[in-house]
Order: structure tokens, then C-alpha cells, then sequence
């Protein structure tokens, strides 16, 4: 049986304001109020809140039968509580509905997973906390930022504990195979991935309400058709975008909301169901496992990381921003945390893309070297305060007190091993010795061994602490 | 297609960026084959290129004179003794109230006298012998020096006019136009049957404050010359510490030098190891380095005066960042020289050759804060200086004349029906 998972991504990220360097070590706040409002409420107004109310709409004509899935990043999450609560109130009348299924995401929608694993894997469990207290259930399955994979990812990912990842069913990766199976991380057999038709999905979301697209105007039926004819034994059709797509890229005008409406009903006809990412994971097996060397993205025609490192400025910006990640992930300055997560959004390093395929919105500014100069006027001053609370340490000594700790974790892991297995040992041996006539080294042994591993552990934190204090200065 | 052009510079004798433009227009035609371009010049030096024929107005005659056939041979440096005669036979009234020369010819200062109106006129004078002498298809006049010359052309051969606007008056005053030059302008764009403007923001200008039919005007960027292997050669800059930002070019009001000397002074209030440059001379060339004592950045702020030939190439070269804060730049080709030489390019979004580039900064011309900000980014931010400077080579290397001359090739056409 074939089946559709249809999947919404939300993400708003926290706009910058017009900073120059002259303001850098005497303005410290970041962001464009006025804007971030503005958006955010526009995009609610526009497209989320309509489309969700089609979707509970949706939820509540058919049963059981329609399902999807939507992810949130934490940037958005904020935006949406700040400034408009009701969409929130309507993802939870969603949930309600028991149609949906939350995935995790990156908290910041950045780009950590390249740079620093420990900052990934601490924002994904911000998010993921998050999202079980918002809707009441741990996501099982994960989504990237710009739904960028790779095999490096997907092991990390399923390290994590997620069952699934979803990812681009982009052209070079696949060469002649389908997007319409799920396939399996080629590093970590367990979690398996479900890859994006993006043809399909773009249909939707770029090409909808384009009068010179062949198949304008596009009805429910004839997509439904589309799909119904895929190949007899294609399992799944993944049909992912951001959920302002729904609104925004395609305007309500173009009746949208209509088609997706429609949608369900003739997919019943042609006998296609639809699915939450962890049913497809939990019903299908892996076909095989797919090869993803360098990671992938759902934008532009290359699917690659090319939108937001594709020139020296962006790499530049990026690699100047996680250069402190450690230091900000040791740091217990909260306000330093979060304009960190501000600071990692994607968007930003899109907008100083020079690819001809980016010329479309900028925000505030001008052109990219415009984007780049304000980012890296904030991200100086922002360096700076991180330094400055490290007490002007010099970076070698720093990073050289920072691999100390994480050896010394290292080696206490290594250590508690040793103690829990000489227990072990001991609980093997003490029966015995009870049996032992000789009760005299049974009583001198225990203790003995005992003593030894204790000791290691408490001379060794005195030395931990004091690098970790000396960092925090 | 024989070409009768009008233009008052030509290298190696250069005033401003006029020459530059005539060069690489005519050589950019001369690759073109069946296209036989004759420059008319007031006063070649001799050592003008010889892909195109170069007419020196000052021997061409007005008044009737009957030198000796062997003299005139040294005499002449342009023309030929049967061109001379040719010429002779073609004076159209009296101009012997005209102060002539030993051959009947009237001579040129060069450049931008004091009495140009004067020289102006005696050049319109002999544009009228040499349109009823000689057989050409099409007229093109550089700039409003000489659109008299080309007008008269045009009304004694019947044959169509360009004229190509490298700048209007309105650029050169901030909007305070001379009348007198005005109406020269004026005059000839009306009587122009094609109007080539250096970029679309002199086209704007033609069509709003000439009043000049939109159809007719044409914005016909320039490009620029790829460097020659000596100039190619200047070593760059060694990467330092200190670096040096430099605005190079006439110090007049319509280059905005006082915006660049804010900005500096807005960088150097935060950061200590830049260097400003501000080369060239001009008449607010006092103004501003009172302006840079003002502001106490005297000590960081140098004038190294007027540059020429090699030592322009030399400033781009030692240079991080190149700033042109024009207040209104019809097309502006230093930009493009400093991107051949690697060093990045801030410009006002008030200058034509923006509309071509793209790995350049642009700025408004009164936005010190974003012209200092972009300063401070690229001296700073290694990312951003490296883009700029390998995208901009790439950029401008595909910048060429040949390019252009095929572009104004087909404007003939177009404006001479052939297509």
C-alpha cells in the first residue's frame, strides 16, 4: 500500500538590526524588535494560521486517515510565544487531534553539526525538551536544519536515540534509485531515512501558482493521480516544505488551502494512505543503506550546503561564530547562550550568499557584503564578551584547558568502568570467599580495592574544577 | 562604414577619463572589419596609436594660403600635401578675421584653456570643412566640447549624428549647470539622431533634464583595458597590519572627497592601524585637509597629490580598499582599474559604473556610517577583502572595449537603417 507522509517545516529566525562597528563594545543587543514582530505576525497571519486551521480542519473530516508531521526550531518557538500565542494554541489543537507527529530539529537552526558535535547535540536536546513539554510526546524522529544531511550526521543523529532522520532526496545522491523507499544510514544501520520527492513537493510549493508552469493550474486530482501512479512497490511519497509555503511562496489567492483540502479525499479514491514519519519507520524496512559523503539541503539546484557556505565570506562568518562554540557551551552566562542560538541561524549566512539563484530576499540589506559586514560587527562584539568573561585568556591556553577537562571526563568514564567491573568482581568473589574457610584475606581484599578506586576519582576533580573555575572567570 | 568622430582627448595625452574612453571606443571599433574610424582631434602630440586615422584640426585649413608643395610636406605632421589642397579647396567663407596660422590653419592650446568657449568654436569652424571634404557614413561627437563640430557636420552632409555623453553638466555642478554649456549640450542632443550615455543613470539625466526622447538615448557603458605586462608587474601590496585606504581622483565637489574624509574619520576613531590616501588635486583639495585637521585624523590622513601614469597603478596597488564617493559619477573607470590591480572597490550607488559591477560595495554617497562601516569590514575581515578581490578580477576581467565596439557597431547600423 502506498502511502504519503507529508511533513511542514516552521522556522522564523531572529532578525539582526542595522549594527555598525562602531557600536561594537558599547551596544550589546542584537536584534531588530519591530521587525521580528512585523514578520512573524505577517507569516501567521498570512500563511499559519490558515494553514493549521486547514490541517485541524483536515484532521477532523478524516478520521483518523489524514496525518502529518511538523518541526519546529526553537527561534520560531520563541517568536511564535512572544508574539503570537495562537498559533501555538493551534499546534496544540492539531495535537490534539492525535494527527500529527513533532519532530526535533536543531534548536537554532545553525549550522553546529558541522563544526561542533557536543553544541549540536545540546541544542537538539533544548529543542527536543521543549517540544515534549509543548505537546506532550518525545519526537522520535529528527530533521535537520535546511534539512541538510550526511553520513556524519546520521550517525550522530542516531547516537541521539531518533529512529529516523528525514532528508533530500537529492539527484546526486540517489543516481538511478527512487526517493519513494526508506533507506538506512550507511554508518549506523538503526536509523533509517526517508528521503523528499522534491519534485512533488515543489509542485506545491514553488510552481503552484505559476501561470507559465506546464501543468497550471494544478487540481488535487490530478496530483493525487501523480502519485498513484508511482511504480506498483514504491512504498512512501515524501512530501516535505516549509509550512509558509502554504500562504507566503504561494498566496492564499491561488486557493492552496483549497487543493490541500481536496487532496485527501482523492488520494481515499486511489487507495493511498497517509503517514506520520515514525509509522513509515516503524512499518518499513531499509532497502539499503545510502551513501551521503558530503551533506545535502532542500534549496537550489546543486541540494547542497552552497546557500550558506558557498563563498569566503560565508565560510569566514561561520567558522569565526563556532571558533567560540566551546566556550560558549562551557560558559553558564545564559544571555551569552541565547544570543549564540540567535546568532547560528541559517538565514544569516544565507543572506550573504552571491549566488545568482539568491537574489531574492535580503532583509535589511543591501547586497551580501552588506549582510556579512553587519554580521561580523555583532559577532565581534559578541566574541568579545565571550572573551572578556574568559578573562582575556589566550585561546591556546583556553582550548588547552578545555581538551584537559574533556580528557580528564574521559578518563573518569575509563575509571568507572574499572570500579564498576572490580565490583563486579568482587560480588563474584565474595560468595566464594564466604564458602572459603580462610576468612582473613577475604576481609583484608575488599577493602583494599576499594580504597584504591576511590581515591583516583577524588584526586582527579580537585584538578577538574580548577579548570573548569579558571575557564569560567 | 567610414566613421567621422569628434573628440577632444586622445592618449597619451591625457586630461581626464575622456581620453581613456575615446581610446578603447575607437579601438574597440577598429576590431571590427569594414569599419574605418577618423578621430578628429585639435591638437595630436604625434604619438597617438595608428589603428585609426588621427585629423589634427589645427592643420586642417580655413583661410586660403598656397604654400609650397615640398614645404608643406615637412610641414604637415597628419596630413598629406593632396589632403591639405583637398581641404583648401572646400573653405566655406572668410575666416580671415581669425587669427591663422603659416598654413591658414587655427591652433589649439590643448586640454581646457581659459578661452575653450573660444576654442570651441574655431573647432565647430573646421568640423565644416572637414564634413564638406570628406565621405563618411555616420557622425560620432564626444562630448559637449564637440557637439557644435558635430551638428555642423550633420547639417552640411545630411548624414546622422551620435553623440556620446561621458558626462553632462548637471554631474559637474551638482545640479548649478552653466547656461552657456547647458545650451551647447542641449543643442546637441536635440539635433542627435542616437544619444549614447555612459551608463543608465546619465541616460536619466539626458532624458529628465534635456528632455531628450527616451527612445533615442542609449546607455553604452564603458569597459576598461586589461593592464599592460609593466603595470601587471607593480608588485601588491604585502599583507600587513596597517592598511591603507585610498580615494583617488579630481578633488572637486562632484567626487565627494568630503565624505570619504567623515568616514575616515568615523574608522579611525575605533581603529588605529589604517591609513587614509587621498590622491589627486582639485580645487577642494585646501578644504580638505583643513577638513582632515578639523577632525584630528591629520596624522592618518595623507595627500599625496596628483598621480599620473604608472604611479596611479602604483596607489591601487599599495591599497587595501579603493573608495569613490561620488556625488554624481556618470560612469567612473577608476573603480574598475583598482579591481584589475586586486584591491576592492567602495562605491556611491550614485555612479554609473555600478550598474555593471557587482563584487563591489555600494553606498550611498552621504551614508558616511555605511561607507565606514564597509571600510572597516573589508580591513578587517579577511573573508570579505580575499572575495572581493578574486570575484572582482573575474568580474572585470570580462569588462571589455571589443565588447563595446561591437555594441556601438550595431547602433550604426540601427541608427543607419542597414539592419
Amino acid at each position: 500500500m502506498k502511502t504519503v507522509c507529508l511533513y511542514f517545516e516552521i522556522h522564523q529566525n531572529i532578525h539582526l538590526k542595522r549594527y555598525r562597528f562602531f557600536n561594537i563594545g558599547t551596544d550589546h543587543y542584537y536584534y531588530d524588535d519591530y521587525e521580528n514582530e512585523r514578520s512573524i505576525t505577517e507569516t501567521a497571519e498570512k500563511s499559519y494560521i490558515p494553514a493549521l486551521k486547514t490541517l485541524i480542519e483536515m484532521a477532523k473530516a478524516h478520521g483518523g486517515y489524514f496525518k502529518c508531521a511538523i518541526s519546529l526550531s526553537g527561534t520560531a518557538l520563541e517568536l511564535l510565544e512572544n508574539y503570537s500565542p495562537e498559533v501555538l494554541d493551534l499546534l496544540k489543537e492539531l495535537n490534539d487531534t492525535g494527527c500529527v507527529e513533532f519532530l526535533a530539529e536543531p534548536y537554532s537552526h545553525g549550522l553546529s553539526f558541522l563544526y561542533n558535535k557536543e553544541v549540536f547535540k545540546d541544542e537538539v536536546a533544548r529543542l527536543d525538551k521543549k517540544v515534549t513539554k509543548y505537546f506532550g510526546k518525545k519526537p522520535q524522529v529528527f530533521r535537520n536544519s535546511c534539512l541538510s544531511y550526511s553520513d556524519e550526521v546520521g550517525e550522530t543523529v542516531a547516537e541521539m536515540g531518533y529512529k529516523g532522520m528525514l532528508a533530500e532526496g537529492a539527484r546526486h545522491i540517489l543516481g538511478w534509485k527512487s526517493a519513494h523507499y526508506v533507506y538506512s544510514c550507511n554508518r549506523n544501520p538503526n536509523l533509517k531515512v526517508l528521503l523528499r520527492d522534491a519534485s512533488l513537493s515543489e509542485d506545491i510549493s514553488f510552481r503552484f501558482n505559476d501561470s507559465n508552469w506546464s501543468e497550471y493550474p494544478l487540481f488535487a486530482d490530478r496530483y493525487a493521480q501523480w502519485i498513484a501512479d508511482t511504480p506498483q512497490e514504491e512504498q512512501c511519497v515524501n512530501i516535505f516544505m516549509e509550512l509558509c509555503a502554504l500562504g507566503i511562496f504561494q498566496p492564499l489567492s491561488s486557493n492552496i488551502l483549497e487543493f490541500l483540502k481536496a487532496l485527501p479525499e482523492q488520494l481515499k479514491e486511489r487507495g493511498v494512505t497517509f503517514s506520520t514519519p515514525s509509522e513509515i519507520i516503524a512499518n518499513n524496512e531499509a532497502v539499503s543503506p545510502i551513501d551521503v559523503e558530503y551533506p545535502t539541503s532542500w534549496v537550489d539546484e546543486e541540494r547542497d550546503l552552497s546557500p550558506w557556505l558557498g563563498n569566503k565570506m560565508q565560510q569566514e562568518a561561520v567558522e569565526k561564530l563556532y571558533s567560540v562554540a566551546e566556550r560558549v557551551r562551557v560558559c553558564k552566562n545564559k544571555k551569552l547562550q541565547q544570543d549564540f542560538d540567535y546568532l547560528q541561524a541559517s538565514n544569516n549566512f544565507r543572506f550573504m550568499s552571491t549566488k545568482a539563484s539568491s537574489g531574492g530576499y535580503r532583509g535589511i540589506y543591501d547586497s551580501p557584503y552588506d549582510a556579512f559586514t553587519n554580521y561580523m560587527n555583532i559577532l565581534g562584539d559578541f566574541t568579545s564578551r565571550v572573551n572578556d568573561l574568559f578573562g582575556g585568556a589566550e585561546n591556546e591556553e583556553i582550548n588547552s584547558l578545555l581538551t584537559l577537562i574533556q580528557n580528564q571526563g574521559e578518563e573518569l568514564a575509563v575509571k568507572q568502568k574499572e570500579i564498576d567491573k572490580l565490583k563486579a568482581m568482587i560480588k563474584r568473589l565474595e560468595p566464594a570467599d564466604a564458602e572459603a574457610p580462610a576468612k582473613k584475606p577475604a576481609a583484608k581484599k575488599a577493602p583494599a580495592k576499594k580504597e584504591a578506586p576511590a581515591k583516583e576519582p577524588a584526586a582527579k576533580k580537585p584538578a577538574a574544577k580548577k579548570a573548569a573555575k579558571k575557564a569560567e572567570k | 562604414m567610414k566613421v567621422l568622430m569628434f573628440g577632444w582627448e586622445f592618449p597619451p595625452k591625457i586630461y581626464g577619463g575622456l581620453a581613456v574612453a575615446s581610446y578603447g571606443i575607437t579601438q574597440g571599433l577598429s576590431k571590427i572589419p569594414g569599419v574605418e574610424t577618423t578621430f578628429c582631434l585639435p591638437k595630436p602630440c604625434g604619438e597617438e596609436e595608428k589603428f585609426l586615422n588621427i585629423l589634427s584640426m589645427s592643420e586642417v585649413p580655413v583661410v586660403w594660403r598656397d604654400p609650397d608643395y615640398e614645404w608643406l610636406k615637412g610641414r604637415l605632421q597628419n596630413l598629406t600635401p593632396e589632403e591639405y589642397y583637398q581641404f583648401r579647396d572646400h573653405i566655406y567663407a572668410d575666416f580671415s578675421y581669425k587669427g591663422t596660422n603659416d598654413i591658414g590653419g587655427l591652433e589649439f592650446a590643448g586640454g581646457y584653456p581659459k578661452n575653450l568657449h573660444e576654442e570651441i568654436g574655431n573647432f565647430n569652424i573646421i568640423a565644416g570643412v572637414i564634413a564638406r571634404t570628406r565621405e563618411f557614413d555616420i557622425i560620432h561627437a564626444h562630448d559637449w566640447l564637440t557637439f557644435p563640430a558635430g551638428v555642423h557636420a550633420k547639417q552640411v552632409s545630411g548624414k546622422p549624428l551620435v553623440i556620446h555623453v561621458h558626462a553632462t553638466d548637471f554631474d559637474r555642478s551638482r545640479g548649478q549647470v552653466n547656461p552657456t554649456v547647458y545650451s551647447i549640450e542641449k543643442n546637441g542632443m536635440d539635433n542627435a539622431d542616437c544619444i549614447m550615455c555612459v551608463s543608465e543613470l546619465t541616460r536619466q539625466t539626458v532624458i529628465r533634464h534635456y528632455h531628450q526622447d527616451p527612445a533615442k538615448c542609449i546607455a553604452m557603458h564603458n569597459a576598461v583595458y586589461p593592464l599592460s605586462p609593466e603595470l601587471q608587474a607593480i608588485p601588491r601590496k604585502q599583507e600587513s597590519k596597517e592598511k591603507v585606504v585610498t580615494f583617488l581622483g579630481r578633488i572637486t565637489m562632484q567626487k565627494g572627497p568630503e565624505y570619504f574624509v567623515e568616514a575616515a574619520a568615523l574608522v579611525l576613531k575605533r581603529t588605529k592601524n589604517i591609513r587614509f590616501c587621498m590622491a589627486g588635486s582639485g580645487d577642494k583639495m585646501n578644504e580638505m585637509i583643513d577638513l582632515a585637521a578639523n577632525l584630528g585624523i591629520a596624522d592618518r590622513f595623507h595627500f599625496p597629490g596628483f598621480q599620473r601614469g604608472r604611479q596611479v597603478y602604483e596607489c591601487y596597488k599599495n591599497s587595501d580598499v579603493f573608495v569613490m564617493p561620488s556625488v554624481s559619477e556618470p560612469f567612473g573607470i577608476a573603480p574598475l582599474e583598482a579591481m584589475q590591480c586586486g584591491c576592492p572597490s567602495i562605491i556611491s550607488k550614485q555612479s554609473g559604473c555600478g550598474e555593471i559591477l557587482e563584487k563591489v560595495i555600494k553606498t550611498d554617497y552621504w551614508d558616511i556610517e555605511a561607507m565606514a562601516d564597509a571600510i572597516y569590514s573589508i580591513c578587517t575581515n579577511d573573508g570579505l577583502y580575499k572575495y572581493l578581490q578574486e570575484e572582482g578580477l573575474k568580474e572585470v576581467d570580462a569588462i571589455t572595449w571589443e565588447k563595446v565596439g561591437e555594441r556601438i557597431y550595431n547602433c550604426y547600423k540601427k541608427v543607419l537603417g542597414w539592419q
